[in-house]
């Protein structure tokens, strides 16, 4: 097994206090042989220490935990383990207070993400959060764990009835790839290892779905973006006339000898050459970081965007976006901001708060005089000059915003582009 | 390729590279906090890709503790040379000298907290409002929630109640005057991620890392490399030993691992196997028998 041949995915954990989050995470680490000896013999101590008569592998990540005892603001914690199959980030964000903010900054990242459910309890309010900012940030699959099996003796007709359930639910959100698995994170039935508990379910572990879904088509291919970052010019005698575009790519497919339109002047020219480090790229996509130069010399900077001549994005200085509010300062209409996009960075003005979502039953609130920190609106915002932008359900990347404070320079809210 | 997927060590390194380039572009004077460690020899290794062909648009700051091993400092030397950056050197000798640093005394006496003082100095003098640093989120647990830009507040301080949040690849390294930001571009790498990107890119680095016969002395279970700055403990006695650095920080408090890795691939092979964590400290070392309990004959690493 080559190790250096594996793809990358990253995934976040959606749940609150006492689902079993914790304890999913010390698992998958556990059973994928992703503990070092020193941390395991940690955690068994502090289990025995506790009175336990088995390893708690919540403790695992007792770090949060402790803090959360001590009452310190918890957000989104990383976490890294690999199989031979895959190398995996979770983005772990516990649920508690500021919920939507870190839940929607891990999802911000993710590939797919894992909503949790105790099988005890089935869909609570929390699931409807956890479903709907699963859609709402576009994380292309989800993993629906019904937890806790064990203490429902294993019953079919449980899961059978929270799954139709969130079926129900999640009908109007639209995630296009939802799996389900009846699981014990205690125990460790169907994380790792095939229960043998529940002969009903035919389906495959977690540890398997997180191996083997395919997440190739997660990135646009078919757009093409290339937002610059910075502009190469090695003033050197060998590389006088040498200038190159830095950047990644954020959509679509680009080789050299396509013709390309560079943004907001609209010039037209031909990629010369796509590189890296001097080597040169046949065909670069997202999410490549990549130098490209031209065959015309075109006077681009920073925050100028290549795309292909007959495939433009959006141009424009009006936006509609969906934004989590990220600030415990309300925001109110007209109010002046700097709006980041891509590479790209314009003052902006908060012309009209529209409508407030109601996370748990979806319901718009209409008739808003501000925005709260957690709340997700729908806002129109007026930048100073255009922007190239895509709506965000086609592109993650050019179709994402955020809004910083003019004044404390703090990122106040992050945006979707409608 | 063909499938319109990069594997985990390419994806790792593009998007450190496009933090690498946030930072020169979004920065006034930003520089990089260069160890003599893997981990910062492989930032300087992705700065130079980011860049290329033009040089690195930034320098290099070193904090010389005057206990570094000298084939940290050679290493450094010729790398500076090799790449046309330009070095600072922040000098705890000279903190010490001029009375903004104390020495510690005794026989386990270190200047690894010393280093914090040139280092704070060292931005300070230059007015440097990045510095990026090849720290990572899997070391420890506090790491696990740093935030790729990090900001300071005037003092220098982190305040990890109050961080930024991240979303998508949108960098706010916006400040008010005085402040500056920490950048770690190699947050998401892990150890392995580093060593197996190491042998992908055939970067070079210092002999210490790997197996080397050295003069050595054992001490509360670490083993040290003797050295002029370290004096003898009673009963403690040097002994010749087969070792290599997991890590490489100063002569008198950087632990060896006993091992007989000479090249890359024995490395990685040793680190698939090790069971015990790369900043275990002391423990790490003591452990280092049990450490080679084989993961990989079970199918992982």
């Amino acid at each position: 097994m080559d190790y250096q041949d594996i793809e990358l995915l990253r995934f976040t954990t959606a749940g609150s206090v006492d689902d079993g989050k914790s304890t999913l995470i010390g698992r998958l680490l556990y059973d994928s042989k992703s503990i070092f000896q020193d941390q395991l013999e940690a955690v068994e101590e502090s289990s025995k220490s506790k009175g336990f008569d088995y390893v708690d592998l919540s403790l695992l990540t007792d770090g949060l935990k402790s803090e959360r005892e001590q009452g310190i603001t918890i957000d989104v914690a990383y976490r890294y383990f690999a199989t031979p199959k895959r190398k995996f980030i979770i983005a772990d964000t516990p649920g508690h207070i500021q919920y939507t903010r870190n839940m929607v900054t891990g999802a911000s990242t993710a590939n797919l993400a894992i909503i949790l459910i105790d099988a005890r309890k089935g869909m609570l309010e929390q699931t409807h959060r956890h479903a709907f900012i699963a859609s709402l940030l576009r994380i292309p699959h989800a993993i629906v764990c019904v937890n806790k099996m064990d203490l429902v003796d294993y019953s079919e007709d449980v899961y059978n009835g929270i799954v139709s359930d969130f079926n129900a639910f999640s009908s109007k959100l639209g995630i296009n790839d939802i799996q389900f698995i009846p699981i014990s994170a205690l125990n460790g039935d169907n994380v790792v290892n095939r229960s043998e508990n529940m002969d009903w379910y035919q389906g495959s572990t977690l540890m398997y779905h997180l191996e083997t879904v395919h997440i190739s088509s997660d990135h646009n291919l078919v757009d093409c973006r290339f937002p610059i970052q910075s502009v190469i010019r090695p003033h050197t005698l060998e590389n006088q006339d040498y200038r190159g575009f830095a950047g990644r790519i954020d959509g679509g497919v680009f080789k050299p000898g396509d013709k390309v339109k560079s943004l907001p002047s609209g010039f037209v020219s031909t990629i010369k050459t796509i590189e890296l480090n001097g080597e040169q790229i046949s065909e670069a996509f997202a999410p490549m970081s990549v130098t490209m130069t031209l065959e015309d010399e075109i006077d681009n900077s920073r925050g100028d965007m290549i795309v292909r001549e007959n495939n433009v994005p959006e141009i424009g200085q009006d936006l509609e976006v969906l934004v989590t509010w990220m600030s415990s300062k309300p925001i109110q209409a007209r109010t002046k901001v700097v709006i980041k996009h891509t590479t790209n960075e314009s003052i902006g003005m908060v012309k009209e708060l529209k409508y407030k979502i109601d996370i748990n039953t979806l319901h718009r609130i209409e008739d808003i005089t501000s925005v709260e920190m957690n709340d997700i609106a729908r806002l129109s915002i007026r930048t100073a000059k255009p922007m190239f932008y895509d709506a965000y359900k086609r592109n993650r990347q050019t179709g994402s915003i955020i809004i910083i404070d003019e004044q404390t320079n703090e990122t106040i809210g992050a945006g979707m582009i409608i | 390729m063909s499938n319109y997927v990069i594997n985990h060590l390419k994806e790792l390194e593009s998007e450190a590279i496009f933090v690498i380039r946030e930072i020169a572009a979004q920065f006034e004077n930003p520089v990089l906090l260069f160890s003599g460690g893997k981990d910062s020899i492989l930032l300087t290794h992705l700065a130079k890709k980011a860049f290329y062909p033009a040089k690195i648009p930034f320098p290099l700051i070193h904090i010389d503790t005057g206990h570094n091993f000298p084939e940290t400092i050679a290493f450094r030397d010729a790398l500076v040379e090799k790449l046309g950056v330009k070095l600072i050197v922040g000098s705890v000798q000279e903190a010490i000298d001029k009375g903004r640093a104390k020495e510690e005394t005794g026989a386990d006496a270190s200047r690894n907290s010393l280093q914090i003082v040139s280092l704070l100095d060292t931005l300070e003098e230059y007015k440097v409002d990045a510095a990026m640093g090849g720290a990572r989120r899997d070391e420890e647990k506090a790491r696990a929630k740093e935030r790729f830009f990090s900001h300071r507040d005037e003092f220098g301080q982190w305040d990890p109640k109050n961080q930024r949040p991240e979303l998508w690849n949108l960098f706010n390294g916006r400040k008010n005057y005085g402040e500056h930001f920490r950048v770690f571009p190699i947050s998401n790498w892990t150890e392995m991620d580093v060593w197996e990107y190491i042998k992908l890119e055939n970067i070079d680095l210092p002999s210490l890392y790997f197996s080397h016969q050295r003069d050595c002395v054992v001490r509360d279970g670490v083993i040290l490399a003797n050295s002029e700055f370290i004096k003898l403990k009673e009963n403690e006695e040097v002994v010749n030993m087969t070792i290599r650095y997991r890590t490489c920080g100063d002569m008198p408090i950087t632990g060896a691992v006993e091992s007989e890795a000479d090249d890359l691939e024995k490395i990685i092979e040793e680190i698939a196997t090790t069971r015990t964590t790369e900043r275990g400290g002391r423990a790490d070392d003591k452990r280092a028998e049990t450490a080679m309990e084989d993961r990989k004959k079970q199918g992982y690493f």
